[in-house]
């Protein structure tokens, strides 16, 4: 066979795996969607949840999710940008920074699992939290961590080095050069970062089955941080696994339509402002 | 005369401590993956006072209610659903990184490129759900067998859900090739198949390779998704058909059932052990890699 001959076969083969590719990704979507909207009413998406009777909503595992959500972030964005920061303006390469850099990259892969069982031994059985809202955002934060120290770093790395040198030669300490010009300018990309972390937060499972339960209290809207607290995405797997209700199936259709819907708007809400901040500053002469 | 003020003495102080708070938060980060490991180990280790090592580690028969903890055949279950999974999602995930990086119009890139990160707004638990829907009955059907959950199931969606990590991650390695060494390949008189198959595969290989170590952890790791179109049936699958288990997913189904403490418990935070240190050995091997690449 030709060179030429093979070349085109191989460009086609290529072409294909591109198509399969969004071909894959555009089904599920289609099929979750197509599946899942017609579901969603008010009393669906805001009513109570129901153990045994047909038409529960799942009203309070959404609160839930945010809640958990918000908790974790509250603990996460703040650590995660002291460790980017180090990473980026004080780190030597050495001994130490070496060691950050492979605990960061280690906490990425550690799988979620193992996170909530880490979890379910320090914060429900050890400090007695008990399988509560406040147990599962703490774990929550683990997952939530690496992937946020890795942004905070690439965005302040990405801050051009003469807006640092104007603020030195202008007589600012470091400290005052990060907190008024460095950490301004990296916004953006850390408000991307925050998103992606966020979304898959929201549909994270495993690390809250034992760690913030699958059980939701009476009220609506639970505020109180010890209480049990199940999330959509937990509510979802549990309905399927273990459920008894009649209509499990058309609950699960429903609240994973809306996880989707929630994690792509989400993206957008978040991901457009950033744009809309990195053009403004992009004016100031990156 | 003063030469420094008292308010900026304020303001070094500042600056010598927030030093060090930075240090703390970034070795916060050390203190947590060495807890994890004390923790979780600690607790699993616990199983051998009960349990022999060769029991855990080489015998299949589990059963906790008659005190017999082999756990041989979810760490098989674990092993087959990665290598199949990459054997069935790699392949198609590097052809849509070359394609994405050297062979679709720029307009399309553009678009490939969003969409590939779409896959990961789709959260594992919806996957296994999809998965429990649509290829399930498919399998059953179309091979006829008596149910459907089992290793192909599990592969297939773990299949489809590393796709993101092969296709972003390869594609960044094929793009940071120079455009030299493919010019000049292409002068020599070569076809873009061959300058792609000869020249930008070999030198992006550290690249590709990282790619498919981090899918194989997502793989190994993953639990709600292969849960749900497993079978969950602790025993040793000999065929692509037939429901079995994994460490994850036997995890998530039995430690409701168990007190904390128990042999039974603590044999499943082993499990969860063995997958950190699974996860871990990856992540030292990506190093290695990438150190070679320097080099």
């Amino acid at each position: 066979m030709s060179a030429k001959v093979f070349d085109k076969i191989a460009t086609t083969l290529m072409w294909l795996a591109g198509i399969v590719i969004l071909g894959v990704l555009a089904a599920f979507l289609i099929f979750i969607l197509y599946k899942g909207v017609p579901v969603l009413s008010w009393d669906f998406i805001f009513g109570k949840s129901s153990d045994i009777n047909a038409g529960g909503g799942v009203g309070t595992q959404l609160f839930n999710s945010f809640y958990i959500l918000f908790l974790s972030l509250l603990v996460a964005i703040p650590l995660a940008i002291g460790a980017g920061v180090y990473l980026a303006e004080y780190a030597n390469d050495d001994k130490l920074t070496d060691m950050i850099r492979l605990s960061t990259e280690s906490l990425a892969t550690v799988p979620s699992i193992v996170l909530g069982l880490f979890g379910m031994i320090i914060f429900v059985n050890l400090l007695g939290m008990g399988f509560s809202i406040i147990g599962g955002a703490l774990t929550l934060t683990l997952l939530n961590l690496p992937v946020l120290v890795r942004v905070t770093e690439e965005s302040v790395r990405n801050v051009p080095v003469h807006y640092r040198e104007a603020s030195l030669a202008l007589g600012a300490t470091k400290w005052q050069t990060i907190w008024r010009v460095v950490l301004p300018n990296a916004l953006p990309g850390i408000i991307t970062g925050i998103t992606l972390t966020a979304g898959r937060a929201l549909g994270e499972t495993a690390i809250l089955i034992f760690t913030a339960g699958t059980t939701v209290g009476r009220q609506m809207a639970n505020f109180d941080v010890t209480a049990a607290g199940e999330t959509l995405a937990v509510h979802l797997w549990y309905v399927m696994a273990v459920g008894l209700v009649p209509d499990r199936v058309e609950i699960a259709n429903g609240s994973g339509a809306l996880l989707v819907i929630t994690i792509l708007m989400l993206n957008l809400l978040f991901t457009i402002p950033s744009k809309i901040l990195q053009r403004k500053l992009g004016a100031g002469g990156h | 005369m003063q030469l420094v003020s008292r308010e900026h003495k304020t303001k070094l102080l500042y600056d010598f401590y927030m030093k060090y708070v930075f240090i703390a938060s970034a070795g916060f980060m050390t203190l947590i993956i060495l807890t994890i490991i004390v923790f979780v180990g600690g607790q699993g280790l616990m199983t051998f006072k009960e349990v022999s090592p060769f029991d855990f580690f080489f015998t299949a028969k589990w059963d906790p209610m008659g005190m017999e903890y082999g756990a041989l055949s979810f760490i098989m279950g674990s092993l087959a659903v990665t290598v199949l999974s990459i054997l069935l999602g790699a392949p198609l995930g590097l052809a849509g990184a070359i394609f994405m990086a050297k062979i679709a119009p720029p307009w399309l890139s553009k678009i490939m490129r969003p969409a590939t990160d779409l896959y990961v707004a789709i959260p594992s638990v919806v996957y296994g759900f999809v998965g429990l829907t649509i290829i399930v009955p498919f399998i059953r059907n179309y091979f006829h067998v008596n149910m459907g959950f089992g290793l192909l199931a599990a592969s297939i969606i773990l299949a489809v859900m590393i796709l993101p990590t092969i296709v972003s991650i390869s594609e960044d390695a094929l793009r940071a090739v120079p455009q030299s060494l493919e010019e000049a390949s292409l002068a020599l008189g070569a076809t873009r198949w061959q300058t792609i198959w000869n020249v930008l595969l070999p030198s992006a290989l550290p690249g590709i390779l990282t790619s498919i170590i981090l899918a194989m952890a997502r793989a190994v790791g993953e639990t709600m998704a292969v849960q749900m179109v497993i079978g969950n049936t602790p025993q040793l699958a000999t065929s692509l058909f037939m429901p079995t288990s994994t460490l994850p997913s036997e995890i998530v189904v039995e430690m409701g059932n168990t007190p904390f403490g128990s042999a039974w418990g603590n044999a499943l935070f082993l499990m969860a052990f063995v997958l950190l240190v699974l996860s871990l050995l990856m992540i030292l091997i990506i190093r290695r890699i990438a150190r070679k690449k320097v080099a």
